[in-house]
């Protein structure tokens, strides 16, 4: 089910809205809806609730290797991100991180057929002509035999790796990336803007790369290939600077930067508590690592890290920066944190109790079942978020989203600014659209 | 509010100084417009306000600009950030945040005001830039003219008593354009802001300008005064200003409205000369439409168009004339006939550089071109001929571009067909779509990647095919005493824009297409683009531009064509289409209406 399906709650036109009737709507949607206020600003889920969910069912990923576990994973995943995810730009990074698990698991395919693999198998399915290889490269096999055994292995292992990429990529499209950075202390608030500016400038880099590719075509030069790529660099480059500079300019008229006058004392505590604090966590861990510090070791370390906490506490003090509007904790975000720790709970727990069932064999080949209980947990723990996690509201695909994300394809000459149609025409445009029953 | 006390400013490396003998007052609550050529320094003159000059941009500043009582020297540009919101002219560089809500927020985050007070101004500036309905939409996906409206918003939230705008409206399409200056007229009146502004488009923003101040050209103090008194005695001037100078309106109206009142008289003295004004080029434009089969007449000779057709007549111009290297606009055509010749010499001495031929260079049939689950264009039919200029109108987002786009073979279409001189652009080489059809991108920087002319000259000249020197040939037609070694960061936009033109020129392509030519050219760069298209299309080449501004188009097609939702709406003669239409009526239309005219120039030709 995708969020389109979902009737709107609110139109753009409350008049429009009013005359029409409602559309048909699937039955299952009317109780997520009647759970599940609209999202807006003041209900957003705090994007850490997202992110302990998400690591949660990665936790629970990196417990088992069974395929039918981790598929049900990766399908939970995919189904929260589908109900819950906006039409922000980080939304689409899901896609990505699902082509990326795919990679994953070819590319472990790949090298278990031809590096052969160290699990022991009977079932041959192909003989690869082997390369003899000298003395010193023992243990490097290039082709050879290839079992079943050693494939379902792979399988399994890239399986995993894939659902926990898969896991991170759901957690990148529902949460905000810079309102996570805006959780940050207030000493480190101009690292998390340097971090959301690169944010910004990773797209607008690949759009100047795509239409300046593309205006090679219009000089009539090749538009593809690596070399084209090459050549267009240096201006891209260019252009890159140029933004930041006009970007700096901009951040600095508009007050960035600004600091608060704090007492002297106030600012060498500071540097001694950071300083000393760092210097005590590298002391620290340096016992803790060798054999004749573990006695020093633990206290020197959590001593520094205190130290270092208050000095970036004390450090706050220098910006007047305030906050608006910051993402708060609330029970909704407990829900989704809560299901996602509860998730890699369970398949802790029954990996201790039934370790077979989450880790099926390979060597005799078995088919894999599905453990009930672990299964269960997963469906209706890890589901949690797309009941209680406020709804995105319903998609005006047909006004600026995809236009504006179309202009930053190779396809287009024009500048990335998106061009969507100005609000006059996109109103009604809306309004026919959800019109369709879809 | 702003005071400057001889006030100039001095770049590293220039060799003269950018502003000069700056000695003036902006009261409160003035909307001010900077006026002027490009390149006299009004970016200069509105960064000495914020601070940016000489803070972050380098450079020396004598004398004192003090705003709101504070000393820009001892203040840095963030200490100012609480009395002037600065937008420069790409808003998309100007923005920190991804979405408006945070963006309107960020200024008041970094001056430290209370959240109940930020929450407060967010809510008021989104009701009063009509921002509302895209509280929580990421700014990429917001068209032109609400990014211009969430930049401004953004430098309004922190209450500045002063507001620095370089050209909002440049990239605007009209609308999106009065829907900006309104904003900004509201906040005079309601809120006592303090507005100065810098634009080129001067017609779109002078009738909002309390006070007009001056910069005549680079070097020479400026002079503030009364927007009238100054449009008497300024080198740029909108349309309206030039047919009142025409008709010798004092004071000269800068409102279409103060100009219908006066124009009484000249519609009197005009109405038996013509009102069908310009029929050769409206039937030119028919003819050429309808009778696309039959042998068209010759194109007029370069002397009778050079009749019939008058330049914005600049020896009539008073004041001084911006001094900009390049051709003057009555000189261009003698200039580009030795480079006809020229070519002529590479294949067959006596033909023209584009055979004449009765069919059309590009033929566009049904064309569908979607975009994931957007339309971009949806049965679009269009042709065009050689020798004939075409304005592709319409609001940011119709698809003018994508048409364009089609047409260079940079996007396949989803249904239909387009063929350009024979050939399906988008499964064509890059080397023989060059020689059938060439685009000057919006940004004409997009085009150059050599570190000198001369570099990319020979660059071009290798990727046309073209003999070596077509290209600087070319260059040096249009862009007259532009050194080999000149970087092309360097040049202005005007002659950035004639850089790419000859770039593009070099492989001869018979249909040439301009995606919004005019944006950041003053009129002077805007007059001598129109006399360089005119002689190409007077030497056969097929144009199509695509651009928001109605005087160029007025100036310059034979044909408009409006674009609204990927969909044609509007197809026919220039005087036919614009006239009937309130948003793409040029000026002059609009004053002598219900007689047809379209250009000044037009009238003047009448009146000599």
């Amino acid at each position: 089910m995708t969020t389109g399906e979902r009737t709107p709650r609110e139109g753009p036109h409350p008049r429009l809205a009013a005359q029409r009737p409602d559309p048909p709507s699937p039955a299952s949607a009317a109780p997520r809806r009647r759970l599940a206020p609209q999202a807006n600003r003041s209900n957003a889920l705090h994007p850490g609730a997202w992110w302990i969910w998400a690591l949660g069912l990665g936790t629970a990923a990196s417990r088992t290797s069974n395929p039918l576990l981790l598929a049900l994973l990766i399908g939970v995943a995919g189904y929260v991100v589908a109900a819950r995810r906006t039409e922000a730009p980080w939304a689409r990074s899901y896609g990505a991180f699902v082509k990326l698990g795919l990679a994953v698991i070819g590319i472990r395919l790949v090298f278990a057929v031809f590096l052969g693999s160290p699990i022991p198998g009977t079932h041959t399915v192909v003989s690869l002509p082997e390369i003899p290889l000298p003395d010193w490269a023992q243990g490097v096999r290039v082709g050879g035999r290839v079992t079943a055994e050693a494939l379902v292995f792979a399988l399994y292992d890239g399986l995993k790796l894939a659902t926990l990429l898969i896991c991170v990529g759901a957690a990148n499209a529902l949460a905000n990336p810079a309102r996570l950075l805006k959780s940050l202390p207030g000493a480190l608030y101009e690292a998390g803007v340097a971090v959301v500016v690169a944010l910004t400038f990773a797209p607008h880099l690949i759009a100047d790369v795509q239409r300046l590719r593309a205006a090679r075509r219009l000089r009539g030069r090749p538009d593809t290939g690596l070399r084209g790529l090459l050549q267009v660099g240096l201006p891209v480059l260019e252009g890159a600077l140029e933004r930041s500079v006009a970007l700096a300019a901009a951040m600095d008229a508009r007050g960035y930067g600004r600091t608060a006058r704090v007492p002297d004392a106030v600012r060498r505590t500071t540097a001694v508590l950071t300083l000393g604090g760092l210097v005590g966590v590298c002391a620290g861990t340096y016992g803790l690592l060798t054999a004749e510090g573990t006695a020093y070791g633990l206290p020197v370390l959590l001593a520094g890290l205190v130290a270092a906490l208050a000095g970036l506490r004390l450090g706050g003090r220098r910006s007047v920066r305030t906050r608006y509007r910051p993402d708060v904790w609330g029970p909704r975000s407990w829900l989704v944190a809560a299901s996602g720790m509860a998730v890699a709970a369970a398949l802790i727990v029954s990996a201790s109790y039934d370790p077979a069932a989450l880790r099926p064999g390979v060597v005799p080949l078995s088919a894999p079942t599905l453990p009930l209980l672990p299964a269960a947990a997963v469906l209706l723990l890890g589901l949690l978020p797309a009941l209680v996690a406020p709804a995105p509201p319903p998609r005006t695909s047909g006004t600026a989203m995809p236009e504006a994300t179309a202009k930053a394809r190779p396809t287009s000459t024009a500048r990335p600014t998106a061009k969507a149609p100005s609000e006059p025409s996109a109103a009604p445009r809306r309004s026919d659209l959800s019109k369709e029953p879809s | 509010m702003i005071r400057f006390e001889d006030v100039s400013v001095t770049y590293e490396g220039a060799c003269a100084t950018t502003v000069r003998g700056v000695d003036l007052t902006v009261p409160e609550g003035e909307l001010v417009l900077v006026v002027g050529p490009s390149g006299v320094g009004k970016s200069t003159l509105l960064g000495t306000v914020s601070g940016l000059v000489p803070h972050f941009t380098g450079g020396t500043l004598r004398g004192r600009v003090t705003v709101a009582d504070r000393d820009t020297r001892t203040h840095k540009p963030r200490e100012l950030a609480d009395v002037v919101g600065t937008v420069g002219q790409d808003p998309l560089s100007h923005f920190v945040t991804d979405t408006v809500e945070d963006e309107l927020a960020y200024g008041m985050e970094s001056l430290g005001l209370p959240p109940d007070v930020m929450r407060r101004r967010v809510e008021e500036t989104l009701d009063l830039l009509g921002l509302a309905d895209l509280r929580d939409r990421p700014i990429a996906t917001l068209s032109g003219g609400q990014q211009q409206r969430v930049a401004i918003g953004s430098v309004l939230t922190p209450h500045p008593r002063v507001l620095v705008l370089d050209e909002p409206t440049s990239a605007l399409d009209p609308a999106a354009a009065e829907e900006v200056l309104s904003v900004l007229q509201r906040l005079v009146h309601d809120l006592g802001t303090t507005v100065l502004m810098a634009e080129h488009r001067l017609e779109r923003v002078v009738q909002y300008a309390d006070q007009v101040l001056l910069l005549p050209e680079p070097g020479v103090a400026p002079v503030l005064g009364a927007p009238a008194e100054m449009m008497a005695v300024s080198p740029v001037y909108p349309p309206v200003v030039d047919l009142g100078r025409l008709a010798g309106w004092s004071p000269l109206p800068l409102t279409v409205r103060d100009a219908r009142r006066r124009a009484g008289a000249l519609r009197e003295r005009l109405a038996g000369l013509g009102p069908e004004p310009s029929p050769d080029r409206t039937d030119g434009g028919r003819s050429r439409r309808t009778e696309g089969s039959h042998p068209r007449p010759a194109l007029p000779s370069l002397d009778r168009t050079d009749g019939d057709r008058p330049r914005p007549a600049s020896p009539s111009r008073p004041g001084p004339e911006p001094r900009r290297p390049g051709p003057e606009p009555r000189r261009a055509r003698p200039r580009l006939a030795p480079w006809r010749r020229r070519h002529g010499k590479h294949d067959a001495p006596a033909v023209p550089a584009v055979p004449y031929e009765n069919e059309p260079v590009a033929i566009v049939e049904g064309l569908g071109v979607r975009r994931g689950r957007v339309e971009a264009l949806r049965h679009v039919d269009f042709s065009t001929v050689p020798g004939e200029t075409v304005a592709l109108m319409g609001r940011n987002g119709a698809g003018k571009s994508t048409l364009l786009s089609t047409l260079v073979g940079l996007v396949a279409p989803t249904s239909g067909s387009v063929r350009v001189g024979g050939l399906v652009p988008h499964r064509a080489g890059p080397r023989e779509l060059v020689r059938r059809v060439g685009l000057v991108p919006q940004e004409p920087r997009d085009l150059l990647y050599a570190d000198t002319v001369a570099a990319e000259c020979a660059a071009a000249d290798g990727d046309a095919g073209a003999a070596p020197g077509t290209c600087r040939a070319l260059v040096s037609d249009l862009l007259p005493g532009i050194a080999d070694d000149t970087h092309p960061r360097d040049l202005s936009e005007g002659q950035r824009l004639a850089l790419a033109l000859a770039l593009v020129l070099t492989a001869r392509p018979p249909l040439l297409l301009l995606d919004e030519p005019t944006r950041g050219l003053d009129y002077a760069a805007k007059a001598r683009l129109v006399s360089v298209l005119r002689g190409l299309a007077a030497q056969g080449h097929a144009t199509v531009l695509a651009t928001h501004d109605v005087e160029l188009a007025a100036e310059l097609a034979d044909r408009v064509v409006i674009l609204a939702d990927g969909e044609i709406v509007a197809n026919g003669p220039t005087a036919d289409v614009v006239v009937s239409s309130p948003s793409f009526a040029p000026q002059v239309t609009k004053v002598l209406s219900p007689q047809r005219w379209l250009t000044v120039s037009q009238v003047r030709e009448v009146l000599a």
